[in-house]
C-alpha cells in the first residue's frame, strides 16, 4: 500500500499543457471512476485547478502505480502522448507525496504563495472523490490532515496576512493611517477597475460611506447604487473632497486632476485631520507635489506595487516557518501510515498480549508461592494458550485480508481493538523507524529511493 | 534595585522587539515589565509604610513614583488596546527616570515649606507630567510613522507602529487628562508657597518655567480644540512641551540641591 502523487503544475508545465489536462467539474466523476479502474489503483483524488493537475492515489506498487497514473493522464486528452507529458510530470511517494500535498494545501507551492483559493479547491476535489467513493481509509486521513495543516499554517504564520495585490495594499496602507475604517468616508474619483476593487476591499473592511464621482454623471449613479454609495457631480468633487478621509483616483485623464493646492485646502478645511490619497491612474491624476502637504498621504501605483513586492518577500519568509510545520506534520502522519502495515501490527499485537499475559502470570504466581516448578509451568502454559487462542483468528484475518480492498480498515480496527497505538511499549520499532522520524528532512530526501520497501510489496488485486 | 534591573531587561527586550520581525518578544518584554512593576510597587509601599510620618517627598521618591505611574499607564493602555510597541517607548522613559532617581542621593534636601499640602502638589504635578510624558511618546511615534509613510519606507518599524489616528487620539487624551492635573498641582504648590513664604509666586526660575509649561500646554490644548492643531503639529508641540517639562524638573532638582538659589 503506497501513497503516490503524479502531476504537473505551473512550475513544471506551460499553460498549453495544463489546460489540456485540466478536468472540468462536470467530468470529474467520470475521470475519478476511470482512474480507479486501473489495476492496482485503490484510492484516488484528482486535484485540477488552473495552476495544477495532480492525482493523489493509493496503489499496490509504486512503479506500476506511476505508470497507471501516467496512462490516465495521457488518456485524459487524446492529443497528448505519454512522451509529451513525461518531461512535465513529477512523481512522489511516501513522505514526499504527503509533504507535497501538505505544501500544496498550505499554498506553499502556489504561484502566489499564501493565497487561500487552493485550500477550497482541494476541499472540492476531496468532496468529489468522496461522492464517487474513490477514497478509502488512507486517502481520507491524509487529505483531512492536509486541510488541517493548511489551516494551522494560516493561523500560526503570517503567510496570508500581507497584501499581495495592489488593490489590497491600498487597504493595508489605509489601516496605518486610520485605525478604525468604519467611520471613514471614501471618495471614488473615476471608475478604473483597480480603484473599484480597492473600494470593494475597503467596504469589506467596514467603510460605510462611499461617494462616487465620474465624468459621466449616469455612470456615477450606476456605480453608487452598486456600492451603496452616493453620487457626486464631477464639477463639485474638489469642494466635497474635504469630507473624504480616503480619496481613490483612477480616471483616464491625461493631466493632474488634483493639485497640491486643492489638497492643501481640503486638509485645512478638515482641521488637519489626516487624508489618504491613492492615485491608481497612469498617467497620474494627482500632482506628486501633494507629498509636501502635511497630513496628506499620497500613494501612487508604484508605491503600491513596491509594497506588494515587499509583502511577497515577507511571505517567502513566513513560508519558511510553514515548511517547518509541514515537516513536523508529515512526521506525525508517517507514524500513522506505518502503523497500517500488517507486519508491524502483528508484531505489536503479539507483544501486547504477551505483555498482558506475563503481567497476569507474575501476579498470580507471586501469590501461589507454594506451587512446584511443574505446576508453575502449567499455569503459565494455560495463560499462553488462552491468549494465543484469543488472538489467533485476529492474526489469521489480518494476514488474509491484507490484500483485500478493506485490508487497511482491518488493520486500523485491530489496532484500535487492542489499543496498540496508545501503550508506549507496544509501538513496534520495526526497521528503526522511530529514529528516522526525528530527522525527517533527510528521510524525505531518501524516501524516493526507498520506493519499494519490501514489507509491503504485496501481490496486487484489482478493486 | 531589582526593579531597575527588570526595567532594564524589559527595555532591551522591547527595543529588540521593535527591530525584529518576531512577535514573540512582545510577551516576554511585557512579562518582565509586569514583574518589574510588581517589585516597584512593593518597594514603594514598604517605603511608604516605613516613613509613616507625613514627611515631604524627596525628589528620589517623586521620580520613582513618576516612573511607576508611567508603567501603570502603559500597562493599562496595553491591556486595553494591545499596542505592544508603546512599551518600546514608554519603558525606556520609565527606566531613565528611575535611573536618574537613583542617581540622586536618597536624602536629597527637600523644598523648604513642610506642609501636608506639599504631598498633593508633588503627586498632582507628577500625574500631570505622566500625562505629558505619554503625549510625548505618542508624539514621537506619530512623527516617526508620519515620516515613514511620507517617505514610503515600509520597514519593520512601519509594521509595528500603530495607525496615525490612534496615536493622535492618545496624544489628545493624555493632554486632556494631564493638563487639569498639572493645573491643580500648580495651584496647590502656590498655596503651599503662600503658607510657607507668604506669597503665591516668587518668580524664581523654576516657578517661571512651570508657568511657561502650563501656558504652553494650555495653548496646545486650546489650539487643538479650536483651530485644528492636531496630527503632525500637535505631535511636534507635545514633544517641545515635554522638553519644557524636563527643563522645569531639572530646575527644581538643581534648586533643591542648592545649585540654583
Amino acid at each position: 500500500m503506497h501513497l503516490i502523487v503524479v502531476g504537473l503544475s505551473h512550475k513544471t508545465a506551460p499553460v498549453e499543457i495544463r489546460e489540456k489536462l485540466a478536468v472540468p467539474d462536470s467530468r470529474l466523476g467520470e475521470a475519478l471512476s476511470r482512474l480507479c479502474s486501473y489495476p492496482g489503483v485503490k484510492e484516488g483524488v484528482l486535484l485540477s485547478t488552473c495552476n495544477r493537475v495532480e492525482v493523489y492515489s493509493v496503489v499496490d506498487e509504486i512503479e506500476p502505480g506511476y505508470e497507471r497514473i501516467q496512462e490516465f493522464f495521457a488518456d485524459t486528452h487524446l492529443s497528448l502522448s505519454s512522451e509529451q507529458l513525461t518531461p512535465h510530470l513529477y512523481w512522489h511517494t511516501g513522505d514526499r507525496a504527503i509533504a507535497h500535498l501538505f505544501r500544496v494545501a498550505a499554498s506553499l507551492d502556489s504561484m502566489i504563495i499564501g493565497e487561500s483559493q487552493i485550500l477550497g479547491q482541494l476541499k472540492d476535489a476531496f468532496e468529489a472523490a468522496l461522492a464517487h467513493k474513490t477514497t478509502g481509509v488512507i486517502m481520507n486521513k491524509v487529505v483531512k490532515k492536509a486541510i488541517s495543516v493548511a489551516k494551522r499554517v494560516r493561523t500560526e504564520t503570517k503567510i496570508s496576512e500581507m497584501a499581495v495585490s495592489v488593490s489590497y495594499a491600498a487597504v493595508e496602507l489605509a489601516k496605518k493611517i486610520f485605525s478604525n475604517l468604519e467611520e471613514k468616508t471614501v471618495l471614488l474619483v473615476g471608475a478604473g477597475e483597480m480603484a473599484k476593487l480597492a473600494a470593494r476591499h475597503l467596504i469589506a473592511q467596514g467603510v460605510r460611506h462611499v461617494r462616487i464621482t465620474t465624468r459621466t454623471a449616469q455612470h456615477a449613479i450606476d456605480l453608487a447604487s452598486k456600492f451603496g454609495g452616493t453620487p457626486v457631480p464631477f464639477e463639485q468633487f474638489k469642494d466635497e473632497m474635504a469630507s473624504a478621509d480616503i480619496v481613490l483616483v483612477s480616471t483616464g485623464a491625461s493631466h493632474y486632476l488634483l493639485s497640491a493646492e486643492d489638497v492643501h485646502r481640503a486638509v485645512k478645511e478638515r482641521m488637519n485631520r489626516p487624508m489618504f490619497l491613492i492615485d491608481i491612474s497612469v498617467p497620474r491624476n494627482i500632482d506628486p507635489a501633494v507629498r509636501h502637504v502635511d497630513n496628506a498621504f499620497l500613494f501612487d501605483i508604484d508605491d503600491l506595487t513596491q509594497r506588494v513586492e515587499q509583502n511577497r518577500a515577507e511571505r517567502l519568509n513566513e513560508a519558511e516557518k510553514a515548511e517547518q510545520m509541514v515537516v513536523e506534520e508529515v512526521g506525525m502522519l508517517r507514524e500513522w501510515m506505518q502503523s497500517l502495515e500488517v507486519t508491524p501490527t502483528i508484531v505489536a499485537l503479539r507483544s501486547r498480549v504477551d505483555e498482558i499475559k506475563q503481567a497476569e502470570v507474575d501476579k498470580t504466581l507471586g501469590r501461589l508461592a507454594h506451587l512446584s516448578p511443574h505446576d508453575r509451568e502449567l499455569v503459565e502454559g494455560m495463560a499462553s494458550s488462552i491468549v494465543n487462542k484469543l488472538i489467533h483468528s485476529t492474526m489469521v484475518t489480518l494476514k488474509s485480508e491484507v490484500n483485500s480492498s478493506s485490508g487497511v480498515a482491518f488493520i486500523e480496527a485491530a489496532r484500535r481493538f487492542f489499543n496498540l497505538d496508545h501503550s508506549a511499549s507496544s509501538r513496534p520499532e520495526v526497521e528503526g523507524d522511530a529514529a528516522r522520524s526525528r530527522c525527517l528532512t533527510h528521510a524525505s530526501d531518501e524516501s524516493a529511493h526507498e520506493a519499494g520497501t519490501p514489507e509491503t510489496s504485496i501481490p496486487k488485486r484489482t478493486t | 534595585m531589582v526593579t531597575m534591573v527588570l526595567y532594564f531587561v524589559a527595555t532591551v527586550s522591547f527595543l529588540a522587539y521593535l527591530l525584529r520581525r518576531s512577535e514573540a518578544l512582545s510577551k516576554v518584554s511585557l512579562g518582565i515589565t509586569a514583574a518589574g512593576f510588581v517589585s516597584h510597587t512593593i518597594a514603594l509601599v514598604t517605603r511608604m509604610v516605613a516613613t509613616s510620618s507625613p514627611s515631604p517627598p524627596s525628589f528620589h521618591e517623586a521620580l520613582s513614583f513618576f516612573s511607576w505611574m508611567l508603567i501603570l499607564v502603559f500597562l493599562a493602555v496595553e491591556f486595553r488596546h494591545r499596542i505592544h510597541v508603546l512599551g518600546s517607548f514608554i519603558v525606556p522613559l520609565a527606566l531613565v527616570s528611575l535611573v536618574s532617581a537613583a542617581a540622586l542621593p536618597e536624602t536629597a534636601p527637600t523644598l523648604k515649606p513642610v506642609f501636608k499640602t506639599l504631598w498633593f502638589h508633588v503627586t498632582l504635578s507628577m500625574l500631570g507630567t505622566v500625562g505629558f510624558a505619554i503625549a510625548f511618546v505618542a508624539g514621537v511615534m506619530y512623527l516617526i510613522q508620519d515620516r515613514l509613510l511620507k517617505s514610503k519606507r515600509f520597514n519593520v518599524l512601519y509594521a509595528k507602529l500603530p495607525a496615525l489616528d490612534f496615536l493622535d487620539r492618545l496624544n489628545q487624551q493624555s493632554i486632556v487628562l494631564g493638563f487639569p492635573l498639572l493645573t491643580l498641582g500648580i495651584v496647590t504648590g502656590a498655596i503651599s508657597a503662600e503658607f510657607a513664604r507668604g506669597s503665591y509666586v516668587s518668580w524664581n526660575p523654576e516657578q517661571t518655567w512651570a508657568l511657561v509649561t502650563w501656558l504652553f500646554y494650555f495653548v496646545v490644548l486650546l489650539g487643538r480644540l479650536t483651530v485644528g492643531w492636531r496630527a503632525k503639529r500637535a505631535a511636534y508641540l507635545t514633544v517641545i512641551g515635554f522638553a519644557c517639562v524636563i527643563l522645569t524638573l531639572v530646575g527644581v532638582v538643581l534648586k533643591g540641591h542648592g545649585v540654583l538659589s
